[in-house]
């Protein structure tokens, strides 16, 4: 197997951590809320998942023990920001405190432990493609959350839901004005982030690396909030940008694997690296932030 | 008489020290179009929030067609029928016009696409519903609103302000619309302090004067002096006489400026040329959104020109289009900006800082240290002459009202004795005894052979103040027409981009 192939089979599951964390905060912004707590809900829900699956609960459970708790735990960041109008910037960094804190608390005894991965779908006629073939083999979770994307794409092109999540976004004044209640599509949105930031950790600890460590989340959850940012707050771009850090989060080992004769620090650094850089060069362009920036992001709404 | 569709007893609405609404009752007819007539400040937008819901009464009772009426929120009003078009409009920028009335009104994309062509037809309120309201003239925008509010079939129709944003011709199109729509079974509450438009479109007029109902009449019986007396409590003081004046030198001198900001949404200026001389008021007319805070910002020196664009714009003889606000305010420039909180003044500060934030060259600085006794002085000498009710220097300046704020900050630019004074909106929100105190003010500077420049929305405070006026419509300004040999309908139809550009109509 060489680089080519290898980052191809494994592009799409690196991805899935940042894409569903990132879809997550995706509409939690759209809404106007910055939630900076996304590594912190990553943490909590991977734990969840870890324990559950570990104790032979299932991924099926995992996965929804990792949603509603990492859910439960955002809303404590909803009445905190929206309840008491506090400041969401501050407030996103506590939760992801929390979240971290709680994780490393109920994850110390399984450290270093195992569980068994998800089995690989292959996507018929079009996983027997040479070279590209192995794109479409992936675990139900990629492929769900290949749907996911694909969903919330379509809700904010065509869907009343979407229009109203936009318009809470750009100017919650006016909604309130024309009858839609700021605060309740604020909540879930909320909410739906930080069950997407849940299922993002558990896809990290019970399928991705099926092991757990403290600290495992490792800064996904930052990436993907850049990644909304990077994506100008379009799904497609940010499905295109999880890909990318999929692959070059891959780099590194494919590296290793080649023999490369790089230090793997900074290997594994080009993430970062990477973040910092398209960021920059997104933010240069002041007309496209404009365009499709959130006017009220992380403002209180007041009326 | 018949059963009132809606009436108010006993509203009150308190903001902290502030009562807006003292004990209001109000009775709206059927099939009528009803003033809500008072001077800015006079509770009236108040006292449409609290029928729509937007805002809560502390006190007070109202009943809607013989039931009581909880006005808990706007989305209750909606379901019984209120609607309401705002004076700063509730549009989405980012969303097409027929997304934002998804948003309110049920129905396919296709269906309402259809719905808003017919309406549209029907009522004069043509707008392409697939636009993004961006892209849109402040007209077509309250068209939108107006069209938003009658696909969801209201009983009464809230219209706060109107006219404030439309030309004299498009005023006449909106009353045939609220007549045909009065004639269909609709009630109006039309909120206005312009006393010859609800002459001509009310049937009855309740006024308000500082938060309390000061009379209930019929607009058509009485002339705009009584209506302005019952409105103001006292009777009109006197425009000043603007004395003839030669020539002076040019003070600022724009010469065929084109730019295109940063912003997506901002408007394009493209080839503006103007110039005030010393003695000479100049008036730029237009509706706003047409370019008006885009040329406010280069002139005050808020946006800087590029290096390419240096020998645009002149203030006292020198190119400044590359200069910062500090340098050109060294010059002798002096602006009052359109939002007075946030541009015009720190709303978190006292006014005795805010004094200082540019009039530290008056001897307000001591070896670079602040002076507080000579800014309290100055201060004080400004809340005097220019009659800011306020309760000290040391008040903040967010706790003042739009019109005593706007009275301080013209006050602390004019004390600076600028060469060259630009005012954007000098009376925006402001009561009519002070607005004529400040264009008196205005005109005597004038005399005194000070350059003054002036943006506003209002056409007859335009024509009060200016020798020249000029008319900005799309990033385009008209060339200078003389104001006393110019009637208000030939700037309206540069308003609406008759010879700028023939092909776009505004509104």
């Amino acid at each position: 197997m060489n680089a080519i192939d290898f980052i191809l089979a494994g592009m799409l599951g690196a991805a899935t951590p940042f894409l569903l964390a990132a879809l997550g905060e995706l509409v939690a912004e759209r809404a106007g809320v910055l939630n900076l707590g996304v590594e912190g809900l990553m943490a909590f829900g991977a734990v969840l998942a870890f324990i559950i699956v570990y104790h032979g609960g299932g991924h099926f459970l995992g996965f929804v023990a990792a949603g509603l708790g990492s859910a439960v735990l955002s809303l404590v960041f909803a009445v905190v920001a929206l309840g008491f109008r506090a400041n969401q910037v501050a407030t996103g960094l506590a939760i992801g405190i929390l979240g971290q804190g709680l994780s490393a608390l109920f994850g110390k005894t399984y450290e270093s432990l195992t569980v068994k991965g998800l089995p690989k779908l292959a996507f018929p006629w079009l996983s027997e493609i040479p070279v590209l073939g192995s794109l479409f083999i992936q675990d139900i979770v990629v492929w769900l959350s290949l749907a996911a994307t694909l969903a919330l794409w379509g809700m904010f092109a065509y869907t009343k839901t979407g229009l109203v999540v936009r318009a809470v976004g750009e100017n919650p004044k006016a909604a309130h004005a024309i009858g839609y209640s700021v605060t309740s599509v604020r909540v879930f949105a909320i909410a739906f982030g930080g069950a997407m930031a849940g299922f993002a950790g558990a896809y990290a600890a019970v399928v991705y690396t099926p092991l757990w460590a403290d600290g495992m989340i490792a800064g996904r959850g930052w990436i993907a909030i850049a990644l909304v940012v990077f994506g100008t707050w379009l799904t497609g771009r940010i499905f295109l940008g999880a890909c990318l850090f999929g692959a070059v989060s891959l780099m590194g080992l494919a590296a290793q694997a080649t023999g490369l004769d790089v230090p793997s620090q900074l290997l594994s650094s080009l993430p970062y690296l990477v973040t910092i850089i398209v960021l920059g060069i997104i933010s240069a362009d002041r007309r496209l932030l404009k365009l499709n920036g959130v006017a009220s992001l992380g403002e209180p709404f007041e009326r | 008489m018949t059963d009132p569709l809606l009436s108010l007893r006993g509203i009150s609405k308190s903001y902290g020290q502030i009562h807006a609404n003292q004990g209001i009752d109000l009775d709206v007819a059927p099939r009528s179009i009803h003033a809500i007539l008072g001077e800015n400040g006079a509770g009236k937008s108040t006292l449409m929030k609290l029928i729509y819901g937007v805002e809560q009464p502390d006190d007070g009772t109202a009943i809607w067609e013989g039931e009581p009426l909880s006005l808990a929120s706007p989305a209750q009003a909606r379901r019984k029928g209120i609607g309401m078009v705002f004076q700063h409009f509730s549009l989405f920028e980012t969303l097409t016009v027929v997304e934002n009335i998804r948003l309110v009104v049920k129905g396919r994309t296709a269906d309402l696409t259809e719905r808003i062509r017919t309406l549209g037809r029907d009522f004069g309120l043509e707008v392409d519903p697939l636009a993004p309201v961006h892209a849109l003239s402040v007209g077509e925008r309250q068209r939108v609103e107006i069209i938003r509010c009658l696909m969801t079939n209201p009983k009464l129709l809230i219209l706060d302000e109107p006219t404030s944003v439309l030309p004299p011709q498009s005023v006449d199109k909106l009353f045939d619309t609220l007549r045909r729509l009065r004639d269909g079974g609709v009630s109006i509450l039309f909120i206005s302090h312009k006393l010859e438009e609800i002459r001509a479109i009310c049937d009855h007029a309740t006024i308000l004067r500082g938060g309390r109902v000061t009379g209930n009449v019929d607009p058509r019986d009485h002339d705009a002096h009584d209506l302005a007396c019952m409105m103001i409590g006292r009777d009109m003081p006197d425009p000043m006489p603007a004395l003839p004046l030669s020539g002076g030198e040019k003070r600022l001198e724009i010469i065929g400026l084109d730019h295109q900001p940063d912003d997506p949404f901002a408007v394009r200026l493209s080839n503006i040329s103007l110039s005030v001389r010393a003695g000479e008021i100049l008036g730029i007319a237009g509706i706003s959104g047409n370019g008006q805070s885009e040329l406010a910002s280069l002139i005050s020196g808020e946006a800087v020109l590029p290096r390419e664009q240096r020998d645009r714009i002149y203030m006292m003889g020198k190119d400044v289009g590359t200069l910062g606000a500090a340098a050109r305010r060294q010059r002798g420039f002096a602006f009052v900006p359109e939002d007075r909180l946030g541009r015009g003044a720190v709303p978190e500060m006292s006014l005795v800082l805010n004094s200082l934030l540019t009039a530290h060259p008056l001897g307000l600085l001591r070896h670079g240290l602040v002076d507080r006794a000579s800014a309290r002085a100055l201060t004080n000498e400004c809340i005097r002459q220019y009659d800011v009710r306020t309760s000290g220097p040391e008040a903040e300046a967010g706790a003042l009202s739009g019109g005593n704020l706007q009275k301080f900050i013209v006050g602390r630019e004019i004390m600076l004795s600028p060469k060259l004074l630009f005012v954007a909106q000098p009376t925006w929100g402001v009561d009519i005894g002070a607005a004529t105190a400040i264009r008196r003010r205005l005109i005597t500077l004038r005399n005194e052979g000070m350059a003054i420049l002036v943006i506003s929305e209002e056409l007859e405070e335009l024509f009060e103040l200016c020798d020249a006026i000029q008319v900005l419509h799309h990033g385009r300004l008209s060339p200078p027409l003389a104001t006393r040999d110019t009637r208000p309908e030939e700037i309206g139809r540069y308003m609406m981009g008759a010879h700028s550009s023939p092909e776009k109509a505004v509104a």
